[in-house]
């Protein structure tokens, strides 16, 4: 068994917003293993993006209130971020956990030369000279493939096109050989051809720096070729984790289920309807007290919306919450596959 | 479908944008296609590959720098004012974005009924009536007529983008990456909701996407274009199982597959670098710089779209040598 290098505990984030407090993230827990990719899925305002600014000490200080109650706590080698001062948190930050973001082009700034914002980091970070940080920085550049490293380090990001500044981003959160990497949604505003060259990029700096990586989409197809583990949230809450293959062929959440349905197979010939969940995600100003996805699931029951469901584990990895797999649920509308054998069944 | 009616040929259109001295940008370079009456053409290809500057022109929304555009038996470009007007009647658009493309003071209602209003289709209660009723084709209810743009979701949004393309009661609708700003679960619903209204209608369809497999489901034949020249063209289920322009086969191959077993399976085609810029860009084809195969023909001459196999149209110089690769 691998160490445990990030372990999130009952993580709770709101928002103070002029219409009421948005709870964004409601007890999150989950852990990250050394060397492993572990994929967040899930639609806009689920609370994936939250989640890891919260490991990163982003989140805006003014209007946020994450909820320091016992238990709650980012423990990064048995230390817990959440106790940690800004100070404290910059020697974190971009040196031992880094972040790339979905947007390269708001997330570098475009005043400075591509060369100093990887160099700005190295030196914030690591006791050396300008000409080794310089050095350093061109090697990062030629690291993740870009060609004429020595010119493209006086360039500015508008200089780059899209999938360059992609690399360029990459090149900023590894700069320092970071344990942990976090990519939010690093290929959404990047075409086809450039999302496969960034996502092999990303792997094979993963295998060469032995590095963590977590990696936040809403793109299933991304996530079947390169995560470990997935974890699938939906308003603010992780409906259901397994490994890859769990979640992809037996998958136990209605929302898993419909979020991989709702996706056309390229290879079927298949013209019929795709299947759409009905309605929307729930205001989380004012949450529902039961099941969050309740609403919109086909095979809603009374119960889903009185009570949050327990998390049932099926295996050491797969876990998910849902009332259908209680005891007394009627199970014979369900499609085949959807319950696990009840051996393995057992509540938490 | 046996006798497929012509409803829009468009023949070597080009669009080129002045971007400086001595400077063209030439965004759609001499394409041609037709389009059936009650059938979905998709048009794929990544950012800037002119796609959409495509579908704007077919729509007669930009001038077109060459080329003609004939619906119904008349070129669009050469429509007078009155004439022009009887056009957007029978064409409609619906945008990329639906935060941007509803403007933001106007209520729902007025945003539906501008069209109406233009024509002079329908006054008074009957307009109001025929907005309800197009709000509730859309899988809108009739409370949200008075409501603003800002109240929405983007689904919802993009839903009363589609409800005031269909408010005029158009037969062709170009639909401009109506997904794009969507979540999974909401692009299925517009996806089945256009499908749907379809079949109910009759409506043909431009469907220009970035999302591949999306296209493939909608669409019944697929262009796909690179830097401004239409690459390949076939029926979907066609170019989809087998691709035949080396720039086609590694577009496909890059897509995602949302199967761990079908991605491990899978051989990505790698494709170097990144598409050139469309300004001023050299003679021949478009694809050689990036080409594995590029020969000194390739870089020398454009090659032109031919038939290779029924209804199966590449612009490659060498496609017969290369089709068992």
């Amino acid at each position: 068994m691998s160490e445990k290098l990030l372990e999130v505990k009952d993580l709770h984030v709101s928002f103070k917003t002029y219409a009421g407090t948005s709870h964004a993230v409601r007890g999150v827990d989950f852990h990250l293993n050394q060397g492993e990719t572990l994929a967040i899925v899930g639609e806009s305002g689920c609370g994936k993006t939250v989640t890891s600014k919260a490991i990163m000490g982003l989140l805006p200080e003014d209007n946020t209130i994450i909820d320091k109650k016992s238990g709650s706590a980012i423990l990064f080698h048995g230390e817990n971020l959440l106790d940690y001062d800004e100070k404290q948190m910059t020697q974190i930050r971009g040196h031992r956990i880094s972040m790339i973001f979905q947007d390269p082009m708001t997330s570098l700034n475009p005043t400075m030369k591509i060369g100093d914002q990887i160099m700005e980091s190295i030196l914030l970070h690591q006791k050396v000279t300008k000409a080794e940080a310089y050095r350093q920085a061109k090697e990062m550049l030629e690291l993740v493939k870009i060609p004429n490293a020595e010119q493209r380090m006086k360039q500015y990001p508008f200089e780059f096109s899209g999938g360059m500044r992609q690399r360029a981003m990459i090149a900023v959160a590894l700069a320092c050989k970071p344990e942990i990497l976090i990519a939010d949604e690093p290929t959404t505003a990047l075409d086809v051809t450039i999302q496969a060259q960034i996502m092999e990029l990303i792997g094979s700096l993963q295998k060469e720096l032995n590095m963590a990586v977590i990696l936040v989409t809403h793109d299933l197809g991304v996530v079947a070729s390169v995560a470990d583990r997935i974890q699938v949230m939906y308003a603010g809450k992780i409906v259901e984790r397994g490994t890859v293959d769990e979640i992809f062929y037996h998958s136990t959440h209605p929302y898993t289920r419909a979020l991989l349905n709702s996706v056309p197979k390229i290879h079927s010939n298949n013209k019929d309807k795709l299947y759409s969940l009905k309605g929307t995600p729930p205001d989380l100003i004012n949450p529902p007290t039961g099941c969050p996805f309740a609403a919109r699931c086909e095979y809603g029951m009374k119960v889903c919306r009185q009570l949050p469901p327990e998390v049932i584990s099926f295996s050491s990895s797969q876990e998910c919450s849902c009332w259908l797999h209680h005891a007394k649920a009627d199970t014979s509308v369900l499609p085949e596959g959807m319950i696990r054998s009840s051996e393995k069944r057992s509540v938490k | 479908m046996a006798e497929k009616e012509v409803l829009i040929e468009v023949k070597d259109l080009k669009k080129y944008f002045k971007v400086g001295k001595n400077a063209v940008l030439k965004a759609v370079d001499g394409v041609n296609f037709k389009i059936y009456k009650g059938e979905t053409l998709g048009l794929v290809g990544e950012s800037g590959c002119g796609k959409t500057t495509c579908g704007k022109t077919v729509m007669g929304l930009y001038d077109a720098t060459d080329g003609q555009v004939i619906f119904d038996g008349t070129d669009i470009h050469s429509l007078n004012k009155q004439e022009k007007k009887e056009f957007t009647k029978r064409a409609q658009i619906i945008f990329q974005d639906p935060y941007s493309s509803l403007d933001p003071r106007m209520t729902v209602a007025d945003i539906i009924g501008e069209g109406i209003d233009i024509h002079g289709l329908y006054k008074g209660e009957e307009r109001m009536a025929k907005i309800h009723e197009l709000l509730e084709l859309v899988g809108l209810n009739k409370e949200h007529a008075l409501r603003f743009p800002h109240e929405f979701s983007g689904g919802q949004r993009q839903r009363i983008g589609i409800a005031r393309a269909l408010a005029i009661e158009p037969e062709f609708i170009v639909c401009d990456e109506p997904i794009s700003a969507l979540d999974v679960s909401i692009q299925a619903q517009v996806v089945n909701l256009l499908i749907e209204l379809q079949q109910k209608k009759n409506l043909t369809y431009l469907f220009i996407a970035h999302d591949l497999s999306m296209v493939k489901h909608i669409s019944d034949r697929v262009g796909v274009m690179y830097l401004g020249n239409m690459v390949e063209f076939a029926d979907s289920d066609e170019l989809y199982s087998n691709p035949l322009h080396p720039y086609t086969k590694a577009l496909m191959s890059a897509i995602p597959i949302p199967d761990p077993d079908e991605e491990k399976l899978k051989r990505r085609i790698p494709i170097e670098g990144e598409i050139p810029s469309p300004i001023n860009p050299k003679p021949g084809c478009r694809f050689a710089g990036r080409c594995k195969f590029a020969t000194e023909q390739c870089f020398a001459s454009t090659p032109a779209l031919t038939e290779v196999k029924a209804e199966h149209f590449v612009a490659c110089h060498r496609v017969h040598e290369l089709e068992n690769c």
